[in-house]
C-alpha cells in the first residue's frame, strides 16, 4: 500500500493525441501532476482544455500516447482492475429498472461481494450521502440532486481509494449545488478519500479543493497549480472571506494567462 | 362508455359502408338473376337478392357473421368444417414459428452487438431475406422439406419464423445498443466482464424494444403460417380454408376464415401486450 501522505497519482509529461478525420488533436500535452493521498484536486478550465480527458486518463478510460502515468504505483489499467476508482459522471446514470439500493449494489454484484456484505455496504453508503430511507425507491421517484447523491454512494460502495468526479453537479441548480458541495466536503472529511473533481465553476473549485489545477486548451495543458491555504474544514461562509476571494482571483489570473478568455 | 363510444361509431360506419359496397358489388349478378327468373327488378327485390346470394362477390356482414358462428360454434371442434380446429392448426404452427423466429432473432442480435464481423456480415443478409417474396419461398421450403420426409407443422413453422425473426432482430439490436457511452464507461470502471454488461445492462435496456418487436413478430408469424398452408394443397389450417374457399367461389368461407385469422392475430398481440405490462411492471419500468 502507499504511505498515507504519499503520491497517489503521478503524471510525468503525459501526452494524449486523438487521431480524428480532421487530423490529430492534442487533447493533452506535457502534463505533470502529483496528487497526494487525501488531496481534493479540482481541474478547472474552459471546454476543450482536456480536464475531462485527464480525469479519464487517470481512470484508464483513455490511454496516453506519451509520458508516464502511475496510480498507486501501478499503471492506470492495473489500478482500474484493482478497483482503485469510483467514477461519478455528470448524469447519475442510475438504471431505471433497479431501486436505489439495487443500483448501489450493482458494482458490488459485479465485483462478487456476498449478499450480506452488499446489504451492509449499501446501507452504510446510503446513510453517508443522507439517503437513508430511500433505498427502496426507484430513481424516477427522486429529485435530480438526490439521484446524483445516489450515484456518489454507488461510487463509494466498494471502498475505492480514489473518487473521480466529472462535473457531478453541473446539471443541478446553484442552491442544490451549494448543499451538495457542503455534503461532499463533509463526506471527504469523514472518509479521507482522494478526490479528483472536474468543474467549470471557479467558486466551486476554490470552495472544495486543497489543490486547484488550472488548464487551458489547444493543446490541453496545465497552466497553473494552486495549493489552497484554506483549512480543511470549510463552512459555506468561508466564501465571503478575503482568502477565498484572493484564491478565486488567482484562479482567474491563471485562466487568463492560458488565454482562456480569448 | 366514453372509451366504447368512438370504437362503436367507427365499427358502425364500417358496417354501413360494407352493406352499401355489398349491394353495389353484387348488383350485377342480382340483375341478371332477376331477369332470368322474370321478376320485376324493383329496388327491394334487388336489395334482398344482393344480401342473400350463395356466392356473392362481397358477402354482406350478416352472412359472414352467420358463417363465422357456424364455423366456430356450429360444428364439433374436431370436425374439418370447424374454424376452431383449423384455427388451432394454424395457431400451433404460428407459435412454433414465433418461438423459432424470436430465438433466432435474439441470438443473431446478440452476435451482431458483440462481434464486428457479424455486424457487417449478418445484417445485409437478414434484410435480403425479407425482400424475397415469402410466397416464392414458401412452396420451396414445403417441397424441399417434404422430400426429406419432414411434413406437417415444422415446414410451416419455418416459413413463419422466416417472417418473424426479422423484426425481433432489428428491435433487439437497437435495444441492446441503447446503453450510452457513459453507462458502458461506468461498467468498465468496475471492471465488468462482457457477460455482466450483457445481463445487467444491455438486456434490461433492450426489453421495451424487444416487446415492441415481438408484437410485430407474432402478427408476422401468423401471416407466415397461413402462407405456409397455401401451397401443396394443404387440407388443414386457415390458409387451406382460404384456398379451398377461393377454388369453389365460397366467399363467405373466405371471409369467415379471414376474420378468424384477424381475431387470432388480435388476441396474440393482446397477449404479448399483457406479458409486456407484467414484465415491465416487475422490472419497475412501468409507472
Amino acid at each position: 500500500m502507499t504511505d498515507p501522505a504519499g503520491p497517489v497519482v503521478e503524471a510525468r509529461g503525459v501526452d494524449l493525441t486523438f487521431q480524428t478525420a480532421d487530423g490529430p488533436v492534442h487533447a493533452l500535452k506535457g502534463v505533470d501532476l502529483t496528487i497526494n493521498q487525501g488531496d481534493f484536486v479540482s481541474f478547472i478550465g474552459p471546454s476543450g482544455c482536456g480536464k475531462t480527458t485527464l480525469l479519464r486518463t487517470i481512470a484508464a478510460l483513455e490511454t496516453p500516447t506519451g509520458g508516464g502515468l502511475t496510480v498507486n504505483g501501478m499503471t492506470p489499467d492495473e489500478a482500474r482492475k484493482a478497483r482503485a476508482y469510483g467514477y461519478v459522471f455528470q448524469a447519475p446514470g442510475l438504471y431505471p429498472w433497479r431501486t436505489i439500493a439495487q443500483n448501489i449494489a450493482l458494482p458490488l454484484e459485479i465485483m462478487g461481494f456476498s449478499k450480506a456484505d452488499r446489504a451492509e455496504r449499501v446501507q452504510r453508503v446510503l446513510e453517508l450521502v443522507d439517503l437513508g430511507g430511500f433505498g427502496g425507491k426507484y430513481p424516477w421517484q427522486l429529485s435530480g440532486g438526490m439521484q446524483q447523491r445516489a450515484s456518489i454512494a454507488r461510487a463509494l460502495s466498494f471502498d475505492a481509494d480514489i473518487l473521480l468526479m466529472d462535473e457531478p453537479f453541473g446539471a443541478l441548480d446553484e442552491i442544490v449545488r451549494d448543499r451538495l458541495n457542503e455534503a461532499l466536503l463533509d463526506l471527504w472529511a469523514r472518509t479521507g478519500k482522494t478526490i479528483g473533481f472536474v468543474t467549470h465553476s471557479i467558486p466551486e473549485a476554490v470552495y472544495l479543493s486543497t489543490k486547484i489545477v488550472v488548464m487551458s486548451p489547444r493543446p490541453g495543458r496545465i497552466t497553473k497549480v494552486i495549493d489552497s491555504p484554506l483549512p480543511r474544514v470549510r463552512p459555506l461562509e468561508i466564501r465571503d472571506s478575503q482568502e477565498f476571494i484572493a484564491i478565486a482571483h488567482e484562479v482567474r489570473e491563471g485562466l487568463r494567462e492560458g488565454h482562456s478568455y480569448d | 362508455m366514453k372509451r366504447v363510444l368512438p370504437v362503436l361509431t367507427v365499427l358502425l360506419a364500417i358496417i354501413a359502408v360494407w352493406y352499401v359496397a355489398a349491394y353495389f358489388l353484387n348488383l350485377n349478378w342480382a340483375t341478371q338473376q332477376l331477369a332470368r327468373e322474370g321478376i320485376e327488378p324493383t329496388f327491394s327485390a334487388l336489395f334482398n337478392n344482393t344480401m342473400a346470394q350463395e356466392r356473392p362477390v362481397l358477402p354482406a356482414p350478416h352472412q359472414v357473421a352467420v358463417g363465422l358462428w357456424d364455423g366456430l360454434a356450429g360444428q364439433k371442434i374436431t370436425s374439418k368444417r370447424s374454424l376452431v380446429w383449423h384455427g388451432w392448426v394454424t395457431l400451433s404452427a404460428t407459435l412454433a414459428g414465433f418461438a423459432i423466429g424470436t430465438l433466432a432473432g435474439i441470438l443473431l442480435a446478440v452476435g451482431i452487438v458483440h462481434s464486428r464481423a457479424m455486424d457487417q456480415s449478418v445484417m445485409p443478409w437478414a434484410v435480403a431475406s425479407q425482400t424475397v417474396p415469402i410466397l416464392a419461398i414458401a412452396p420451396m421450403v414445403i417441397v424441399v422439406m417434404a422430400s426429406v420426409g419432414v411434413t406437417g407443422l415444422l415446414p410451416k413453422a419455418i416459413i413463419s419464423a422466416w417472417l418473424s425473426f426479422f423484426p425481433v432482430l432489428v428491435g433487439t439490436v437497437k435495444g441492446l445498443r441503447t446503453p450510452d457511452a457513459m453507462q458502458l464507461d461506468l461498467m468498465r470502471s468496475w471492471n465488468a466482464s462482457a457477460s455482466q454488461v450483457f445481463w445487467r445492462l444491455r438486456l434490461p435496456s433492450a426489453m421495451p424494444y424487444l416487446f415492441a418487436s415481438l408484437k410485430v413478430a407474432i402478427a408476422a408469424s401468423l401471416v407466415g403460417a397461413i402462407v405456409g398452408e397455401l401451397p401443396a394443397g394443404a387440407t388443414a389450417g386457415l390458409g387451406a380454408r382460404l384456398l379451398s374457399g377461393s377454388y369453389y367461389g365460397q366467399t363467405v368461407q373466405i371471409w369467415s376464415a379471414l376474420f378468424t385469422a384477424a381475431a387470432l392475430a388480435g388476441l396474440l398481440v393482446l397477449m404479448i401486450g399483457w406479458i409486456e405490462r407484467l414484465t415491465l411492471k416487475r422490472m419497475g419500468l412501468a409507472r
